[in-house]
């Protein structure tokens, strides 16, 4: 009975009907207001707010400087004028010097840049509103041809694959030590991951702060990127090893989540060597290098410890699988850093990165709680966790050099 | 040594400042003239300077039917003219404030405040001992007054009786003494009154005349467009690199006569330098004989010369502030010297 008389209310209007009356309103209302226009209070005269936001700086050659800029803004922006280091200078600006909202161009200006000097670029637009950009230290940007694909390869080698290729060898200690002792260094690795994860964020953040112009809502980037990540692994880590009772098997699925999240965390990384490398701002000296294989030898530690008391089969090959993955992405990301950088997409990555990373973190402590019932594995387990942080703190100390 | 400075963390911030810097070198652009490195080396220098320098001037032209800064150069007004019952010539202007959009350097539109609708307002010119009579209207919509360098009695000082939009008021004063003067708004605050447009110049000569010559008219002035207390744009008349794009035509030997003020807002000084030249220079023109022969000169703000110069040579001189900030920001012009 009640059954029909829910049937009969649905069959009157089908429900994607009512569903859609709130948009279909909703719709008719933007045609009003752009036909007839904001009635009232929204036509007072006010100054148009303009945004540009500056997106790159390349110096192709000597004697030209090149500039790739997005207007953020609610309406078209003029730019009127160029100045390179408070001097009007000629220029071209392609497509056109008036830029839609979300519209690029690309300003071009013979400028002859002095190698190693700071050099500021300021736009004018037709209201006399003023943007500025900073050339911190002016040099040629790489090209993709053999020299720098091989530098930068080189590096991502040097900063990444090596150093996690390294870490990978604790292997056979991990599984000569005490399942305490084993919970300690995985609490280590959650330390580490931690560490990681919080920076990654931390960068995120900023680079939406300063650089991600407003209508591509940094921080809405990093939600999505993040919080996407850490579900759509987490549903990969379930699928695959649901109705699995080998625990073995659940545990090397979690190292390779690890080393795909240390290889996305280190994408971002490589992206930042890159971008910095392709405008000078970095010489890496041998310092630098080293401290950065400092830095990431730990995350080979971090991949391993998951799976240091099990034996899988074909040992070997998964060890050189996961070190790639979490390696490898080092290089792609130098490549990308150094030839083309978007601060949008560099944002996204890293929130994908830091996603990864707390899927792993919510693994791994998953596991350890399982196996941690005493007192003294909990003791074992805080002090593990502080040491990951210190250790990434301490390492991080010879980056910042 | 820049790379020590990096951190893990400074790497992003680092490229994000802007320096950002990337592509692959894909479309290497086509070279145009004013490239830094075709600096010309033609021998005479005869060239089109707007073209061959360096590429500084920035692109385009501003709208000339609006406001022309080479017309302001020689546009006197004398004033409608009549004599008083005691013998004294008198002169009646008529000046009105409005607000009004104008362009400082192509492209770039700055709202002013503005005499009679331009900027600098109209050049005032009388001989000394005549009778000024000043009709001012205020149609901006801010109060405003007129103050006049000059001697005269307080209540035409254009202090304290501030004018309120749609109001009026005459001044009224005798032209004393004779001399390159000024007038501007000095209504508070004064910064904001004077950067945005409310000034002109105000010539008294003396009774008799100065030899005759090319007279010109220059106000050194600036416009911060950006309202962040410093100027984006510098000029003479007005727009930014004018005289690059239109040089002032110049006779060989014949005597040129430039009356110069300086009302440039926000910075201490301004200054001139005229290349391949020296000037006799007539400190506020308030006496006849030259107080100084030199090339360079500076100003404060309201302070003013006149500069009396001959060229020996033919070609394109250029003249500008002898602060490069200031020349490469607008104040850089060109003397077309011709046989």
């Amino acid at each position: 009975m009640q059954e029909t008389q829910e049937k009969q209310a649905r069959g009157r209007t089908p429900t994607w009907v009512i569903g859609t009356v709130p948009l279909l309103l909703l719709g008719a209302l933007v045609w009003v207001f752009l036909t007839y226009g904001p009635l009232g209070v929204f036509q007072a005269a006010f100054p148009p707010v303009e945004e540009l936001s500056i997106q790159r700086i390349v110096l192709p050659e000597p004697g030209v400087i090149q500039l790739e800029i997005i207007n953020g803004g609610p309406d078209p922006v003029t730019v009127a004028q160029v100045l390179v280091d408070e001097a009007y200078w000629v220029h071209t600006i392609e497509p056109a010097r008036t830029i839609p909202r979300l519209g690029r161009a690309t300003i071009t200006i013979p400028y002859s840049w002095v190698e190693g000097d700071t050099h500021e670029i300021m736009l004018i637009t037709a209201t006399g509103v003023t943007f500025t950009a900073e050339i911190a230290v002016a040099t040629e940007s790489p090209k993709p041809n053999a020299l720098y694909l091989g530098t930068f390869t080189l590096l991502g080698i040097y900063v990444g694959v090596i150093p996690v290729g390294i870490g990978l060898l604790w292997f056979p200690f991990l599984r000569r030590i005490t399942r305490r002792w084993l919970n300690f260094f995985l609490a280590l690795t959650v330390g580490l991951l931690l560490f990681l994860g919080v920076d990654a964020v931390a960068e995120a953040l900023e680079l939406a702060a300063e650089q991600v112009p407003g209508p591509f809502q940094g921080v809405a980037l990093i939600l999505i990127g993040g919080l996407g990540t850490f579900l759509a692994l987490d549903a990969f880590v379930r699928w695959t090893t649901s109705g699995a009772r080998d625990e073995t098997r659940a545990r090397l699925v979690l190292a390779y989540m690890i080393a795909l999240g240390i290889g996305l965390h280190n994408l971002g990384e490589g992206l930042a060597i890159g971008a910095a490398y392709a405008v000078g701002e970095i010489s890496l000296g041998a310092f630098l290098v080293l401290g950065f294989m400092l830095h990431n030898t730990t995350e080979g530690l971090a991949i391993v410890a998951p799976i240091a008391k099990d034996r899988p089969a074909r040992l070997l090959g998964h060890l050189a699988a996961m070190g790639a993955l979490a390696g490898a992405p080092t290089i792609a990301g130098t490549w990308i850093g150094g030839f083309t950088y978007s601060p949008i997409w560099a944002t996204f990555f890293l929130a994908v990165g830091a996603g990864a990373i707390f899927q792993v973190v919510h693994a791994i402590g998953k596991l350890m709680r399982q196996q941690s019932d005493d007192r003294a594995s909990r003791l074992f387990n805080a002090a593990g966790l502080m040491a990951g942080l210190v250790i990434m703190y301490v390492t991080g100390l010879l980056v910042t050099a | 040594m820049s790379s020590e400075k990096v951190t893990r963390r400074g790497f992003l911030k680092l490229s994000a400042v802007g320096a950002a810097g990337v592509s692959g070198g894909a479309a290497l652009l086509q070279r145009e003239r004013g490239l830094a490195s075709d600096v010309p080396t033609a021998p005479q220098g005869n060239g089109d300077p707007y073209d061959s320098h360096f590429g500084l001037g920035g692109v385009g032209d501003v709208d000339l039917t609006k406001f022309d800064p080479s017309a302001y150069l020689t546009d006197f007004d004398y004033g409608e003219v009549s004599t008083l019952e005691n013998g004294q010539t008198l002169r009646e202007y008529t000046i009105v404030s409005v607000d009004k959009e104008i362009e400082v350097a192509p492209g770039i539109y700055f709202p002013a405040w503005t005499y009679n609708g331009q900027v600098p307002g109209p050049t005032l010119r009388a001989t000394e001992g005549d009778r000024i009579r000043i009709h001012f209207t205020n149609a901006g919509s801010h109060p405003h007054t007129l103050h006049f360098h000059g001697i005269h009695a307080v209540n035409m000082d254009g202090v304290w009786e501030v004018i309120e939009n749609g109001q009026s008021y005459t001044y009224e004063f005798d032209a004393e003494p004779f001399g390159l003067h000024l007038y501007h708004c000095h209504t508070t605050p004064l910064k904001t009154h004077i950067h945005k447009g409310l000034y002109g110049v105000f010539i008294v000569d003396p009774p008799a005349p100065r030899p005759p010559a090319k007279e010109l008219v220059m106000m050194m002035n600036g416009f911060d467009t950006n309202f962040d207390g410093d100027n984006e744009i510098y000029a003479v008349n007005t727009v930014g690199f004018h005289f690059m794009r239109h040089p002032i035509p110049i006779k060989k030997d014949e005597l040129v006569r430039i009356y110069l003020v300086n009302i440039t807002e926000f910075d201490p000084i301004n200054s001139i330098h005229i290349h391949a030249n020296f000037f006799d220079i007539y400190p506020t023109g308030t006496r006849l004989e030259p107080d100084g022969f030199t090339d360079t000169a500076m100003f404060c703000q309201g302070e003013r010369a006149i500069l009396e110069f001959r060229y020996k040579f033919p070609g394109n001189f250029i003249f500008h502030a002898h602060q490069s900030e200031f020349s490469e920001l607008g104040w850089f012009g060109t003397f077309e010297v011709t046989e």
